[in-house]
C-alpha cells in the first residue's frame, strides 16, 4: 500500500525524566513512523511498551524527548493540532453532560453555530446508534456506550487524524467485535487516517491495513505488517485463513517481548537472540 | 404508592416521633427545664408576628451569609490552589485535618480581642468554622479530577479557562456542594455560638436573654425557629447534592 504521508515520527524518543528519587524512565523509540493518509494502523506491543506514549507524542499531548513530529507536513510542537482526535482508553465522557451535550461539547467550545451542531450531533449519535439515549446521562449507559459517546464527541469534529488508545480495552470480546466493526464504519465513511494503540492481536489483525509491532519498553517497531485486507471488511474476517496467519506471526514477534515485559528472560531460556528494531 | 408520598409519610413520621419524644421529656421534667410542644409552637408563632423579633433573625441571616461567603471564598479558592499542587496538599492536608478537630471555641477570645462585640466577631467565628471544610472537599475533588478529563480538553484545543469553567468547575461541583453543605452547618453553629457567648443582637442572643429571665418556653421557641430553618436550608442542600451525585 502507498499513499501520501499523513503524519510523520521521525527518530522519535521520549524519557520521563526522574521522579522523586527514582530514575528516569526510557519508554519510547527511537521509533520512526510514517502514517499514510486514510490508512488504519495499529500498534500492538506488550503492557508498558510505549504506545501510549507513542499516542501521546503524536497527538501533541507529550513533546518528543528527541526526534521529529509532523502532522500535515506541519511540525507537533506542544499543542494538539487542529484536525487530530483522539479517544481514550478510559471512560472520558462528562458525566454531568447528557449524551447529547457530551457529543456537542466540543463544536461549543469552537463556537460551531447551533444548526451545524445539530446536524452533525444527529448524524453522530445516529451513526453510533445513541439515538434513542440523547438526554440520558453517562451513569445510565453501559461502558460500551459511554465508549460510543466519546468517539461521536470526536466524530462530530470531523478529524482527519483519529488516534484511538485502547478504547474497546474495557469491554467484553464480543461488544469489541461489535465496536469493531462500527469503528471499520465510521473509518470508510469518513476517509480519516486511524492510529489504534491495543494489545489485542485479533483486534489489530481485524481492523487495520498494517499492524506495528513493538517492542518491550522502551518501545521500539520490531515489524510492521501489512495484512492486505480490503477496505470493505468487517469482523467476518476473523473466519478466514489470512487471519490466524496475521495473529501468528504477531504473536511470534511478540512473544518473547510479552515475557521479556513480564520479568521472565526468554534469551536466557531458550538461547534465543532479541530482534532488534525495525 | 408514589415514591414521593412514601417520601413525605417517612418526614412525617420522623417529625411526629420527635414531637413524642418531646413531650414525654416535658411530662418528665417540667415546665421549668422542658416547654411543651405545643406551648412552644405557640410562642414561636407569637415571636414571628411580633416586630421585635425580626432585626434580630435579620442579624442571625446577615451574619451568617457574610461567613458563608467568606467561608466559601477562602475555601475554593485555597483548596483550588492545593488541589491543583500535589505536594502542598499533601503537606497541607494533615494541617487541614487537626485544625477541623481543633476546638474553635478556644479562639473565641481572640476573636472578640480583634474584632469586638459586634457582627465583625460573628462572622469571623462562623467563618472559621465553615472555612476548613469546604477546603477540605475542594482541595479532594480538584486532587481527585479525572486526568482523561483534561487530556480530553487539550484534544480539544481548550485554553485554561475554558478548561476550568467548563471542565474543572462542573466536575468538581457534586463535591464542593457537599462540602458546602458541611461548611454551613458548621458556619451556622459557629455564628449562634458567637451570639451566645457576647453579643447584643441575634437568635442566639435571644436564646441566652431567655436563659437569664429564665423564659424557658421562649428559650425552646428560638431554638425551634433556628432549627426549622438550619433543616430546611440543610435539606435544599442535600436535595442538589444528591442530584449532582446521581450522575457521577
Amino acid at each position: 500500500m502507498t499513499g501520501e504521508i499523513h503524519a510523520h515520527l521521525t527518530r522519535v524518543t521520549r524519557v520521563y525524566p526522574a521522579v522523586a528519587g527514582n530514575p528516569p524512565v526510557h519508554a519510547l523509540g527511537p521509533i520512526d513512523l510514517e502514517l499514510r493518509r486514510g490508512e488504519f494502523f495499529a500498534i500492538v506491543g506488550p503492557s508498558g511498551c510505549g504506545k501510549s506514549t507513542c499516542m501521546d507524542v503524536l497527538a501533541g499531548l507529550a513533546p518528543p524527548s528527541e526526534g521529529e513530529v509532523s502532522f500535515e507536513g506541519n511540525p507537533i510542537r506542544g499543542s494538539v493540532p487542529d484536525g487530530v482526535g483522539a479517544v481514550f482508553q478510559e471512560d472520558a465522557s462528562f458525566p454531568w453532560l447528557t449524551v447529547w451535550d457530551n457529543a456537542a461539547f466540543g463544536l461549543r467550545r469552537q463556537g460551531v453555530d447551533a444548526a451545524e451542531i445539530r446536524r452533525r450531533v444527529e448524524y453522530a449519535l445516529g451513526f453510533m446508534g445513541l439515538r434513542d439515549f440523547a438526554q440520558a446521562y453517562p451513569a445510565q449507559l453501559s461502558g460500551g456506550m459511554r465508549q460510543r459517546v466519546c468517539i461521536a464527541r470526536t466524530l462530530v469534529l470531523q478529524p482527519r487524524l483519529i488516534l484511538l488508545d485502547e478504547p474497546f480495552g474495557a469491554l467484553d470480546a464480543q461488544t469489541r467485535l461489535l465496536m469493531g466493526d462500527e469503528l471499520l464504519r465510521l473509518w470508510r465513511e469518513t476517509g480519516a487516517t486511524v492510529l489504534l494503540i491495543t494489545h489485542a492481536l485479533d483486534e489489530a489483525a481485524m481492523l487495520s491495513d498494517r499492524v506495528g509491532a513493538m517492542s518491550a519498553r522502551p518501545g521500539r517497531f520490531l515489524e510492521t505488517l501489512e495484512t492486505g485486507w480490503p477496505r470493505d471488511r468487517d469482523s467476518s474476517m476473523l473466519e478466514g485463513e489470512t487471519f490466524g496467519h496475521i495473529t501468528g506471526r504477531l504473536w511470534q514477534l511478540l512473544r518473547s517481548e510479552s515475557q521479556a515485559a513480564m520479568g521472565h528472560h526468554p534469551d536466557a531460556a531458550q538461547g534465543g537472540t532479541r530482534r532488534e528494531a525495525g | 404508592m408514589s415514591r414521593s408520598s412514601v417520601y413525605a409519610i417517612d418526614i412525617a413520621l420522623v417529625v411526629l416521633g420527635i414531637v413524642v419524644v418531646w413531650q414525654l421529656l416535658h411530662m418528665g421534667a417540667g415546665d421549668v427545664a422542658i416547654s411543651s410542644p405545643a406551648a412552644t409552637a405557640l410562642r414561636a408563632g407569637e415571636l414571628l408576628l411580633s416586630d421585635a423579633f425580626w432585626p434580630h433573625a435579620a442579624e442571625t441571616g446577615l451574619a451568617l451569609f457574610y461567613a458563608l461567603v467568606i467561608a466559601l471564598m477562602i475555601g475554593l479558592g485555597v483548596g483550588t490552589l492545593l488541589g491543583g499542587h500535589r505536594l502542598s496538599g499533601d503537606v497541607a492536608e494533615p494541617i487541614l485535618v487537626a485544625l477541623y478537630s481543633l476546638p474553635k471555641i478556644t479562639l473565641y477570645p481572640v476573636i472578640l480581642l480583634v474584632f469586638g462585640l459586634g457582627l465583625e466577631a460573628k462572622v469571623a467565628f462562623g467563618a472559621i468554622h465553615g472555612v476548613i471544610p469546604v477546603t477540605i472537599f475542594t482541595m479532594n475533588a480538584v486532587k481527585n479530577i479525572n486526568p482523561v478529563f483534561l487530556r480530553t480538553s487539550r484534544v480539544l484545543g481548550m485554553g485554561p479557562m475554558q478548561t476550568a469553567t467548563h471542565i474543572l468547575l462542573p466536575a468538581t461541583l457534586p463535591e464542593i456542594v457537599s462540602g458546602l453543605r458541611v461548611g454551613f452547618s458548621l458556619t451556622l453553629l459557629g455564628v449562634i455560638i458567637g451570639e451566645l457567648f457576647a453579643s447584643h443582637r441575634g437568635m442566639g442572643f435571644l436564646v441566652m436573654r431567655a436563659i437569664g429571665t429564665h423564659d424557658v418556653t421562649t428559650m425552646m421557641a428560638v431554638t425551634l425557629l433556628l432549627a426549622v430553618a438550619a433543616v430546611l436550608i440543610a435539606s435544599l442542600l442535600l436535595y442538589i447534592d444528591n442530584r449532582l451525585h446521581r450522575r457521577v
